[in-house]
């Protein structure tokens, strides 16, 4: 009897034929039981929408999670992240989510990683047919799209290969308001097809702090960027430290009063220092609910899936709204890969100062990998050491001679002053080498 | 700071300690405690509700382990009520958790008095018989209610109160009120004692955007016989009359005064929105009036004396370029005027009070300054009661929909829902609950459909094949992710109901999970 099983509701949706359901939904107890054994979902970060989002794949009948964070479990998280109790703070987010969820979950098995997303190489991101993104940074986001997209490859006409595509579901709330998203790179816009979507955080001028502060903020920012600086030469500020904190709210008070200007507090200066975004488990809580609605879409079928981008506001009334966003055909990140052209004679430091130079990337320190090998790494000082002899070989030596093919590397990037680490997938293609090969036949040897 | 302070840092900065202070003093009551009600719970208790009294009959099932995070193996054949709520207490120990092992259903027919000891009631999973006397008994005790049900890929949520007023709406985007066209004396002199004319380049690019549009009103003004620009050339003429006046191509505050000027031509007065509300009939008073329409009606009678045709100002002014000494001293012109507005209003309260037969000042300082502040912002919410959407929808938006594409799997669900109960009454088991008759389910649950709309004169042809085949897939399954979304709508309707602040939803929403496009309806 149907009753007396764990699928009960599940089972309704896996194992029954529908009518609005996806192209390749196969319903069946195999498609169950599938999606249990085969299907690995990585979820990126273990915050309000990781704690969420575990508690709802593994009830959505995922077994096989793993879970990246590399934050510890705060108090201020607690009235949100369900998954923590007040005895759990300081301990790493990532492993006390997974062992929650595992105790009360039976027969799903969390992998915890408590580590920087970067730290991972590319071959661990590649283990994972979707990969979840619950963060609440835009470089975070970034990062992981461009690592997703590394992947696609593109045949010789231009055009993705399905089979090379990795799906990500992404979410994102503030206050009441949030959003959830399908990237399907190649096929829908990836992060950065759409990156106007997050324009960067307005910053005070620096003359305004300085010399017509108006606002509480303005005391703060003034007391935090330059009159911390100015006091203790050398020693950098820290936004974890509470004497640091405190430092800085006397410091913007006495600034206040000396313009007269009302309104620093000691709250208000946490939330301009650290950049606080207000957040609850309500909108955590939907926002996680419709990624993994979504990501059970995209591993089994059993429903159409949103295309593409679903934003959710509640601060008036509710409004819920899909919009279906184009890709941008030139996108560096999930394009075809920004194609540089060398001599064959180039050797891999010089291809990497060619990086830094080229007005497309302008990617300094930059480690090179070549169909998941090494060719150079900047860090750790172990691989960094064990490459270094490849920096005065030939780059076309050192990817077999083929006359073009996929390269990545990973470094950092300069956007106006904003420095950020960044994965990019170029098309390398050496001139005047004769017997042409196709891209995605060469090399395999 | 104190503990708990820290541990709602991230939600104080969105409703403050006043709205938290009412949460924690809320009491709320759950019917039924599937995945659904659980998982609205959650979001509640970790915000840190008062207190939440579990009402649910049923023992603990395997297929519950499947859906509910609330439950797990040791919970098998205990009361689903007392393993709900004791994890839930687990999540916050300042919150009163109690439960009641008793089916909803019958709770409402046997004992209603029981409803008014809560401030909320979070109704889940309940068929539209009981729906309809539970709407009754919380309307007549004043309670709040709010319905939510997940089935398969849908769901529905859906308010149900007599009248919400809100203070603090606290929109995302409002113009501020900066009386640009409309001066007061105080700032029309601290206008003119500003030269816009002053030699000095720094000086210059350091008069606020509101000095330099009140100026350049004036200028205006004596052009065109004392009239605003109104006409697109008018307006674009005015602007380029602003960017004739810069001395250099860097001066922030000009480019500011060209932004804002649409704050200029905007008209005098209160907007349509407040101009609704002060005619709106509750503004006659009584003896049971509540605070806020006893505030209306001194907003009313503010407007049209002391007010000169403006709702009292707000007080404050947006960051602008500007030196610091200008920006502190404009700062406490709006103030001060805010706060002259605010005594005026204060005045006619209390003696409006008086008048009714209350204590003159019942209504505290603090409250009746807040008002003052929103007082453009004001928002009043109604609910139909749910026998009425039921037996009498607004046709023509029921027409609107059936044949709008953006609404038709949205409304199409709310007849299958509908319809579903009507199955469930009828048959003993909602269609498609057990494997093996899904044809005839199918044919049945179409006629259902059908009769619920033909009863309301309309034509059923309009709910595609498609979408009754789905509906009978689902087999009334609660899908945990489709709960934990209606659970955290249904939560975030109560923090707002029960803070009074921020606006909730009108209408019954529609959850559509196979595309997302869900909808409110206005029925
Ligand atoms: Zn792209």
């Amino acid at each position: 009897m149907a009753t007396a099983s764990r699928t009960r509701d599940l089972d309704k949706l896996l194992l029954r034929p529908g009518h609005l359901v996806g192209p390749n939904f196969e319903p069946g107890p195999e498609l169950r039981d599938d999606l249990g054994e085969y299907a690995r979902v990585l979820v990126i970060g273990a915050g309000g929408l990781g704690c969420e989002l575990l508690k709802d794949l593994a009830l959505s009948g995922f077994k096989n999670l793993d879970v990246i964070d590399m934050d510890r479990i705060e108090v201020t998280n607690l009235n949100r992240q369900f998954l923590f109790r007040l005895e759990d703070v300081g301990k790493p987010k990532a492993e006390v989510a997974a062992k929650r969820v595992m105790e009360r979950v039976s027969g799903v098995n969390i992998v915890p990683h408590f580590c920087r997303i970067e730290e991972k190489e590319l071959e661990f991101y590649s283990d994972f047919g979707i990969i979840v993104l619950g963060l609440d940074s835009v470089e975070a986001r970034s990062y992981i799209n461009a690592v997703a997209c590394s992947f696609l490859e593109y045949d010789s006409d231009d055009n993705p290969r399905e089979e090379t595509m990795k799906p990500m579901v992404d979410g994102g709330t503030e206050g009441f308001k949030g959003h959830a998203r399908v990237i399907l790179p190649g096929f829908t816009p990836c992060f950065e097809c759409t990156i106007w979507l997050f324009p960067p955080q307005v910053k005070f001028p620096l003359c305004t702090l300085a010399e017509t502060p108006r606002t509480a903020a303005h005391c703060i920012e003034y007391a935090h960027l330059i009159k911390w600086d100015e006091v203790h030469s050398g020693k950098a500020f820290d936004p974890d430290d509470p004497e640091h904190m405190q430092w800085v709210y006397t410091a913007a008070v006495k600034r206040a009063e000396l313009f007269g200007i009302p309104g620093v507090t000691y709250s208000l200066t946490q939330g301009v220092v650290k950049n606080i975004i207000p957040a609850i488990a309500s909108t955590n809580a939907i926002i996680s609910a419709a990624c993994a609605m979504e990501t059970l879409k995209i591993a089994s079928g059993c429903s159409k899936t949103l295309s593409n981008y679903l934003t959710y506001n509640g601060v008036e009334g509710l409004h819920i709204k899909v919009t279906e966003f184009v890709r941008d055909k030139e996108c560096l990140v999930c394009g075809p890969g920004v194609l540089v052209e060398l001599e064959s004679s180039i050797t891999l430091r010089k291809f990497i100062n060619i990086l830094e130079e080229h007005p497309n990337l302008l990617l300094s320190k930059a480690s090179v990998t070549y169909k998941g090998t090494n060719l150079y790494m900047q860090a750790p000082p172990v691989l960094e050491e064990m490459t270094r002899s490849n920096l005065d070989l030939p780059l076309f030596d050192l990817m077999g001679k083929v006359s073009k093919d996929i390269v990545h590397v990973t470094g950092v990037s300069c956007k106006g002053d904003r420095k950020t680490s960044s994965l990019k997938k170029l098309r390398v293609a050496f001139k005047g080498v004769v017997g042409v090969v196709d891209m995605d036949t060469a090399g395999g040897a | 700071m104190a503990e708990p302070k820290v541990k709602y840092d991230r939600q104080l900065r969105i409703w403050g300690e006043q709205g938290q202070a009412v949460l924690e003093k809320a009491s709320l009551c759950l019917l039924n405690c599937g995945p659904t009600g659980s998982e609205t719970l959650k979001n509640l208790v970790l915000g840190g509700i008062g207190s939440i009294t579990v009402v649910d009959g049923s023992k603990v099932e395997v297929g519950d382990l499947g859906n509910n995070f609330m439950v797990d193996e040791s919970s098998i054949g205990q009361s689903k009520a007392k393993c709900v709520c004791s994890f839930l207490q687990e999540l916050n120990d300042a919150v009163k958790a109690k439960f009641v092992e008793e089916s909803p259903p019958k709770l409402i027919e046997s004992n209603p008095s029981f409803f008014s000891q809560f401030t909320l009631v979070v109704a889940t999973q309940l068929a539209e018989d009981s729906m309809i006397k539970l709407d009754k008994i919380c309307r007549e005790a004043n309670v709040m209610l709010i319905f939510a049900r997940s089935y398969g890929l849908t769901g529905f949520v859906r308010i149900s109160l007599k009248e919400h007023t809100v203070i603090e709406s606290k929109p995302d985007h409002f113009v501020d009120d900066l009386r640009l066209n409309n001066p007061w004396p105080e700032l029309r002199r601290f206008v003119e004692n500003i030269d816009l004319t002053v030699a000095d380049p720094v000086e210059h690019k350091h008069i606020p955007y509101v000095v330099i549009l009140i100026k350049m009103a004036e200028e205006w003004f004596k052009l065109h016989n004392g009239q605003l620009p109104s006409t697109r050339e008018e307006k674009k003429e005015f602007k380029e009359l602003l960017k004739s006046r810069m001395v250099s191509l860097d001066e922030d505050n000009y480019k500011e005064a060209i932004d804002a000027s649409f704050k200029l031509f905007a008209p005098r007065g209160i907007s349509q929105d407040v101009r609704q509300i002060i005619n709106d009939s509750s503004v006659e008073l009584h003896s049971n009036s509540s605070d806020f329409w006893v505030m209306v009606a001194a907003l009313k009678e503010f407007v049209s004396n002391e007010g000169g045709g403006e709702a009292p100002l707000e007080g404050s002014i947006p960051d602008m370029t500007s030196s610091t000494e200008h920006y502190v001293n404009l700062q406490k012109i709006y103030q001060a005027k805010a706060e002259a507005d605010f005594h005026s209003v204060e005045q006619r309260t209390r003696s409006l009070l008086k008048k009714i037969g209350r204590n003159s000042t019942s209504i505290s300082k603090q409250t009746i300054k807040s008002f003052c502040r929103n007082a453009r912002k004001l928002k009043i919410s109604r609910y139909r009661p749910i026998e009425e959407e039921f037996k009498s929808p607004n046709l023509s938006e029921l027409q609107k929909y059936l044949t709008d594409e953006d609404y038709s799997v949205a409304v199409g669900f709310y007849i299958l829902l509908r319809a579903v109960d009507r199955f469930a009454f009828n048959y003993n088991s909602y269609p498609g609950e057990f494997d093996g008759a899904m044809d005839e389910d199918i044919s049945r649950l179409k006629m259902m459909a059908y009769g619920i709309l033909s009863d309301l004169g309309c034509n059923g042809q309009t709910l595609t094949e498609d979408l009754i085949s789905e509906m009978c897939r689902f087999g009334a399954a609660e899908l945990h992710a489709v709960a934990a979304f209606i659970g955290g709508v249904a939560a975030q309707e109560a923090i707002k109901l029960i803070t009074k602040q921020f606006v909730p939803m009108c209408g019954s929403f529609i959850f559509n999970g196979i595309d997302h496009r869900s909808q409110l309806l206005m029925l």
